[in-house]
């Protein structure tokens, strides 16, 4: 009788809604990550939107039935008017989900996010100890990051550890679930990097070998078995390790509505760093440039894609995988996601894995700074 | 799940109604889950009632169907989902 349908997809015939959300608040962050998703570009990133815009962005995006909410960035703390959009995104009738280092909390603020009706936050580590995550991260932030885990337990949150893995720390996945196990997370994440931005720039330095992956995959379903329901683990792939092409953004303009610190209308996480031409929430009323913009409509469905995607089974669900992944690749955001096995530049995605499995020196990390950012850009 | 057993929603779980989806949802942590009616009608109902009051009021809701069943078994599957939290009840029954 009464069953469920699943996750955030819209039905296909229907007109798509941007059910999520994604709220980037700043580009500013404490820590250096090297495999920061973030534009190169970051540091030009300098007129961010004021408190009042934020909260119109809420409105009309809410307004669209919108209902899933990430506030991310850069380090989103470094907003004092957090808990303001906080409230307003509470008083909309959003699902909140802080997405954060945990540098720049305390037991003051977290009470004051509670209060103001924040429904989820979850914490990202580098690593499980203080050398290697300083090392990946910069800084010196593994103890704050540990007792804001377990404040933000001890605020009736459900603790969600995340953890991007790569080449620096795959090794060290025992550790880091012993670690989270310690600290009581509820969820973990062990996130495999996705090149892109600040990761792509570093890929030689991040890129594990398929022996490490491999490794990590069995150590954790091992502390599945372990750890049962009280602390549930996901572990998410690479693509360029896994031949299979994510499908971008759950299918472009369908579901995902990201706004970047100046304002910009992003169709996907990456989509600055296409050349095509992003609209401003400054200029634009929200649900215009979901429904009329070049931006979100140069993707969408699938009247664009190339062979072999247009007459391959899995148009459907896989859209052609990444566009940003195809303009890092081949050179052309409109092409065949060369992660995918169909394409015919596959190959090139297999000889940089190759390349990381022979890899013998160690790249240093280009570390994710403002002069780093102005340097390269 | 006896009849005096109090059901709600797990923590982290919301469950609202969504008018531009025409539809109850479940949100949790960076996912939704959209749910048919009488999903919605069963889920909105766990506020920490008892199972009896619950069947109760959905039989009073919908008075031609024979529900308890189907009720009972929805329940039994929304809570190996993690999606409930129940407390047990002293059963007179």
């Amino acid at each position: 009788m009464a069953s469920v349908e699943s996750q955030v997809t819209p039905a296909a015939d229907a007109t798509p809604i941007p059910l999520w959300l994604l709220a980037e608040v700043t580009y500013r962050c404490p820590l250096q990550c090297a495999y920061c998703s973030n534009p190169i570009a970051f540091a030009r990133y300098r007129n961010e939107l004021e408190t009042d815009e934020w909260l119109s962005v809420l409105d009309q995006a809410r307004a669209m039935g919108a209902v899933q909410l990430g506030i991310s960035g850069g380090e989103p703390l470094l907003r004092k008017d957090l808990e303001t959009i906080v409230g307003h995104a509470r008083e909309l009738g959003f699902y909140s989900n802080l997405l954060t280092s945990g540098v720049g909390l305390d037991e003051a603020r977290l009470g004051e996010l509670k209060r103001a009706g924040l429904d989820h936050i979850q914490i990202s580590f580098q690593a499980d100890s203080s050398g290697p995550s300083d090392e990946i991260a910069g800084g010196h932030h593994f103890s704050t990051k540990e007792r804001m885990a377990q404040a933000i337990k001890a605020h009736d949150y459900p603790m969600v550890f995340n953890v991007v893995m790569h080449r620096r720390n795959l090794d060290r996945v025992d550790s880091i679930l012993q670690l989270a196990w310690d600290l009581g997370a509820d969820y973990v994440e062990l996130a495999n990097t996705q090149y892109h931005g600040w990761a792509y720039h570093n890929r030689a330095a991040l890129m594990p070998t398929r022996e490490q992956i491999r490794r990590a995959e069995a150590i954790t379903q091992r502390w599945r078995e372990k750890a049962g329901n009280r602390m549930q683990i996901y572990f998410v792939g690479s693509d360029y390790y896994d031949e299979t092409a994510k499908p971008c953004m759950n299918g472009w303009g369908t579901t995902f509505l990201g706004v970047a610190p100046d304002g910009r209308a992003m169709p996907c996480h990456g989509a600055a760093e296409l050349p095509i031409e992003l609209p401003s929430v400054r200029d634009e009323r929200l649900q215009a440039i979901w429904e009329d913009s070049h931006a979100f409509n140069v993707f969408r469905g699938h009247d664009w894609q190339p062979e072999p995607c247009r007459s391959c089974e899995l148009l459907h669900s896989c859209h052609g995988g990444c566009r940003c992944q195809a303009l890092l690749l081949a050179g052309d955001a409109w092409a065949t996601d060369p992660v995918c096995p169909k394409s015919p530049l596959h190959e090139q995605v297999v000889r940089e894995v190759d390349a990381a499995d022979e890899r013998k020196n160690e790249f240093p990390l280009v570390m994710r700074t403002v002069k780093n950012s102005r340097s390269l850009s | 799940m006896n009849g005096a057993a109090r059901i709600s929603l797990s923590a982290g779980m919301r469950l609202q109604w969504e008018a531009a989806q025409s539809a109850y949802v479940m949100l949790y942590p960076e996912g939704m889950i959209k749910l048919n009616g009488p999903a919605g009608e069963i889920l909105s109902r766990c506020d920490g009632r008892t199972l009896d009051a619950l069947i109760a009021d959905l039989q009073q809701a919908f008075p031609s169907a024979d529900l308890t069943a189907d009720v009972i078994t929805f329940l039994e599957e929304a809570n190996t989902k993690g999606w409930l939290r129940t407390t047990e009840g002293e059963d007179d029954g």
